[in-house]
């Protein structure tokens, strides 16, 4: 297993706070976040990555072949739709907003300061 | 023969949660949906109380589909219920029966899915804090987050929910994402998810870097949920906006069990693989800081919802600098703490829910000795106000006088005062609050906020000239009862006891899980009575902050101005750091997440 892999899930960790922290525009805001929450699929999935291993489904390969852990799929697949959900709350919240004050720049409302 | 109850808690209501949301048809739903919502939670309590029953004898492991080890490896998902486990469900059920109970009058226009929200918010608080693996954690706390989040937003045509809701979504989303690496770092070093086996695969193997990013990693998503210093600015943004029963349920137990889920892990898991004193110093750094600033918070605010919600921040500083001291005694009262101070502030929130059906207003200007016909509520909130300062005997004041205690045991004696100076910064506010409100005592506040939020009051309810509905007061009153009851009684303490002793028994809780044997029942403890002294030293601290705020004198004049202009940095300050905006909150996020994963890479 090499480097490679977590170098990435850092760099889109990274890059998917920058854009959260920076973003004016609600919806960039969401895909931003889908994309740092996009690192930890990575993350997993290169954990459980066997070099030459197959996709692990038992029923078709010979028992003799090294399959990719399933595990880490699974879990994978489970945030998969965590993050589907959230993001179409966010989705949902953020279209709101625009119909509500006609801007999705969450700074162009005056915050609950305090 | 005995009824598997372990999966009850949280399949009855995600079943009853499914068929009201069918219900939702049906054409004269309102009370209909109220009293199938009422009897599921409290079918609820009855199978928390009996798990509770059972757990006190012998810790009790439930494998899903009958998926126990094989050989030692746990292939399935597992509930591990100790009574601490159980007692937080507990708490959790009661706080969702009040209210049930206190939104019966709450809504009069028939929204939709609320019932359906609540009881998804119940099995899935159940099920986090009855889990005893990993991922399922993760699982519950996402469900838990995303029935959180819809109900924040749930009165979607204001301005307040929309974007208290969308703060909350997105801080708690990257809170789940930290847990998320580190179940993967977890998970490639030791090929499971149960934390019982993960404690054990770890345990014996050197000590690396990896590991401690791990814990930090877990220990960052579970702190976003439980709101402290600097992953608490989600929190006044939502419990402030959210519709008042959600807000009982969130401050009551959902920041605690973010709290609780980093004291197991650390309990199962790293507690003999991890060198403890950096932990400890930067969790009781971490708990001093969300203390003193949520508790200057809450008394800068006038909207009242928002200062309970800081109020919530300070304690959940209290609780982990409790959890922090790493000790049995001290986890004792932690968890005491969690139970009197999830009944007072469900109480609390409640009476601001009673504001608004009466007045449709949150905020202490404009209620300002409006509200002196609302005598019962008002000596109520007076008391809760008392309570929450750790007036003896509430559960409040005996979870924090065995932690105080503990602290002094351990050499950890200067946390007194700061512990005190919480309470008394929490529970001066809420008295200033109240009786600002109900007795008309006071002139107007000269150091609270100028610009109140943009509330969630207007649509809530029809405001009502009527006497207070029982059904408000009664699951207020109760939850003060439970407080008591929670401080008073021998047998609470015993349980907490009992529970802390379990909590603290990493190679019992490993064998019971693993192993399937019977944990041995815990030695007897010891156990410490709570002195009177602190408590009382807090209460009468609250009261005389308040005084200093509501008395004609001490804050007029010439001594007003000083006073003013001395704190007017810092609480300029202070306001600036909470400034409501996403982005903000992110960098603080980040700064943190970065500071405590290069702590643990220096330190292991």
């Amino acid at each position: 297993m090499n480097a490679l892999p977590f170098l990435v899930v850092v760099w889109l960790l990274v890059v998917g706070l920058y854009g959260i922290a920076t973003c004016r525009n609600s919806i960039y805001l969401v895909s931003a976040l889908v994309v740092a929450q996009s690192s930890g699929y990575l993350l997993l999935l290169s954990v459980g990555y066997v070099n030459k291993g197959t996709a692990p489904i038992t029923g078709d390969i010979p028992g003799t072949r090294i399959m990719v852990d399933p595990v880490v799929q699974a879990l994978t697949l489970t945030d998969i739709v965590v993050g589907a959900t959230v993001s179409a709350l966010l989705l949902a919240l953020a279209l709101q907003r625009h119909k509500r004050s006609g801007t999705l720049d969450p700074k162009s409302e005056p915050p609950m300061r305090g | 023969m005995t009824m598997n109850i372990p999966p009850l808690p949280v399949v009855l209501p995600l079943f009853m949660a499914a068929l009201l949301a069918a219900l939702e048809q049906l054409r004269s739903r309102h009370r209909v949906l109220d009293v199938l919502s009422l009897l599921t939670a409290l079918a609820v309590v009855i199978f928390d109380l009996l798990l509770l029953q059972r757990s006190l004898a012998a810790t009790q492991v439930y494998w899903f589909g009958d998926w126990s080890p094989m050989h030692g490896f746990p292939v399935g998902i597992a509930f591990v219920i100790d009574p601490a486990a159980a007692l937080l469900a507990l708490l959790a059920s009661l706080l969702t029966v009040a209210a049930l109970l206190f939104s019966w009058h709450h809504f009069l226009a028939v929204r939709t899915y609320y019932h359906t929200l609540m009881l998804l918010f119940l099995a899935s608080l159940q099920g986090f804090a009855l889990t005893g693996d990993l991922f399922n954690m993760f699982v519950f706390f996402e469900l838990m987050g995303v029935a959180a989040y819809a109900l924040t937003g749930y009165k979607i045509e204001e301005s307040g929910p929309l974007e208290g809701g969308l703060n909350f979504a997105v801080m708690n989303s990257l809170g789940g994402l930290m847990v998320l690496l580190g179940i993967g770092l977890l998970y490639a070093m030791t090929g499971g998810l149960n934390l019982a086996w993960i404690g054990a695969a770890l345990q014996g193997k050197p000590v690396t870097a990896a590991g401690g990013v791990a814990f930090m990693l877990l220990s960052v998503g579970f702190l976003v949920k439980g709101a402290v210093f600097p992953f608490h600015f989600w929190l006044p943004d939502a419990h402030s906006v959210a519709p008042t029963p959600a807000s009982v349920l969130f401050s009551g137990i959902m920041v605690q069990l973010g709290l609780y889920a980093v004291a197991r892990i650390y309990w199962v898991v790293f507690s003999d693989v991890l060198a403890q004193a950096p932990v400890q110093s930067a969790f009781l750094g971490i708990g001093i800081v969300t203390l003193l600033a949520g508790g200057a918070m809450a008394c800068l605010q006038r909207h009242l919802k928002r200062l309970l919600a800081y109020s919530t921040v300070s304690h959940s500083g209290l609780i982990l600098a409790g959890f922090a001291l790493h000790e049995r005694q001290a986890l004792e009262g932690t968890l005491l703490y969690i139970v009197g101070h999830g009944c007072i502030k469900g109480a609390l929130f409640i009476a601001t829910g009673i504001l608004v059906y009466h007045f449709r207003s949150v905020d202490e200007k404009q209620l300002h000795d409006r509200c002196c016909r609302l005598k019962i509520t008002g000596a109520l909130f007076l008391l809760a106000g008392l309570a929450l300062a750790g007036l003896p005997p509430f559960g409040t004041w005996a979870g924090k006088g065995i932690i105080e205690e503990s602290a002094r045991g351990l050499g950890y004696g200067w946390l007194v005062p700061f512990f005190t100076l919480g309470s008394v910064l929490t529970g001066g506010a809420v008295l200033r609050a109240g009786g600002g409100i109900f007795f008309g005592l006071g002139h107007l506040d000269p150091f609270s906020s100028s610009a109140p939020a943009s509330g969630e009051e207007g649509a809530e309810a029809e405001r009502s000239s009527g006497p207070t509905p029982v059904l408000m007061l009664l699951p207020m009153a109760l939850l003060l009862l439970s407080s008591f009851g929670a401080g008073l009684l021998p047998q609470s303490q015993q349980v907490a006891a009992l529970a802390a002793a379990r909590f603290v028994d990493r190679d019992g809780y490993r064998d019971v899980v693993l192993a399937g044997e019977r944990q041995p029942a815990s030695p007897a403890v010891s156990e410490a009575r709570p002195g009177l002294g602190g408590g009382l030293i807090a209460a009468a601290g609250a009261v005389a902050l308040a005084t200093l705020y509501l008395a004609p004198g001490p804050l007029h004049g010439r001594a007003t101005k000083r006073i003013k202009s001395l704190v007017k940095e810092p609480v300029t300050l202070l306001r600036r750091v909470h400034s409501g905006y996403i982005g903000d909150y992110v960098v603080w996020f980040t700064v943190g997440t970065a500071a405590l994963t290069l702590l643990a890479v220096l330190s292991w």
